[in-house]
């Protein structure tokens, strides 16, 4: 019995079998959560002395935000990996991300704008976080484009973790933005250094909804890399209890 | 735990806010939807490839 360290899970095979038993807990972790933070957020929370009601956006701007940008790193940091290490599953994982990625990026951008008209008079200004937000959801956009351009799944990879990696460093700059230039977003109101600047149920609610964002980000995740590992790897002996009797399998002579 | 709104109608509206947020919250929820039928398609259409990824 091999000795089960990180590098165990590293083979498609047994990462497929691990995410497999993951994806429920996450799809139930996020519902469980989801509920509690909508409850939280729409139902019990005050409104907002300044914004009126219209602030409540935040339980689902901040979460699709936040999560957009960390799966970015993620998707980098496994490109990287698989980069350094020639490690197809790594490839496979920064594949799986862009997808979800992308569309909270894009849920982002949007509920940002619906909250953006009535709160600051605008869908939309270039300033420097809505611009850099718009060009994380291109790289994730560039990313899919890239992979689905090159017919060799091994180049695709690669050249799709190039651009990954390089992508990274908007992250930061969206981060920073509001504090490096003069910004209509407004600046960070939660810290690891200081007191929060929001009312204690309305931070609450925001972050119970960050974790169901996580959560739910995991569970699809998992579940598409699955289906990634079964499509690359389908000429492996290991994938034919998991596809149809009635495929074809090549034959080993 | 204290419900903040006093009617359905109230709850619905928003405080005259009702299209944006729930213009938010229905679009994010939609977005998930998509996500998840589209995982579904995914699935579906893996059972039917063979090993070269054609249909059998």
């Amino acid at each position: 019995m091999a000795r089960i360290t990180w590098s165990y899970f590293a083979a498609p095979q047994r990462f497929y079998w691990l995410a497999g038993k993951l994806v429920p807990w996450f799809a139930a972790a996020a519902v469980a959560l989801a509920l509690w933070g909508l409850y939280v957020g729409l139902l019990v929370a005050p409104t907002d002395f300044q914004q009126g009601d219209s602030y409540r956006i935040i339980f689902v701007h901040v979460p699709t935000a936040w999560t957009a940008m960390v799966l970015y790193v993620a998707m980098a940091l496994w490109a990287a990996v698989g980069l350094v290490f020639n490690a197809r599953l790594a490839f496979m994982l920064a594949q799986a991300i862009a997808p979800t990625g992308a569309l909270m990026a894009f849920l982002a951008l949007w509920t940002g704008a619906v909250w953006g008209k009535p709160t600051w008079g605008t869908w939309w200004v270039w300033d420097a976080r809505l611009t850099s937000t718009l060009i994380l959801l291109f790289l994730y956009i560039g990313y899919m484009s890239l992979r689905a351009a090159i017919e060799d799944e091994r180049r695709a990879d690669r050249a799709s973790a190039v651009l990954a990696i390089v992508g990274v460093v908007n992250v930061p700059i969206i981060y920073f933005s509001v504090k490096w230039w003069n910004t209509l977003h407004q600046g960070a109101s939660v810290s690891l250094t200081k007191a929060p600047t929001m009312a204690a149920i309305m931070l609450q609610g925001m972050l119970i909804m960050a974790l169901a964002a996580w959560a739910y980000c995991f569970a699809v995740v998992f579940a598409r890399v699955r289906h990634i590992i079964l499509e690359r790897e389908r000429g492996a002996a290991w994938t034919r209890e998991h596809l149809p009797a009635n495929v074809v399998q090549p034959a080993t002579s | 735990m204290n419900l903040y709104w006093k009617s359905v109608d109230d709850f619905l509206a928003m405080g005259g806010y009702g299209p944006y947020v729930w213009g938010s919250f229905g679009v994010v929820a939609l977005a998930i939807l998509v996500e998840l039928v589209t995982l579904r398609q995914q699935r579906k259409a893996l059972m039917l490839l063979n090993p070269e990824g054609d249909e059998p």
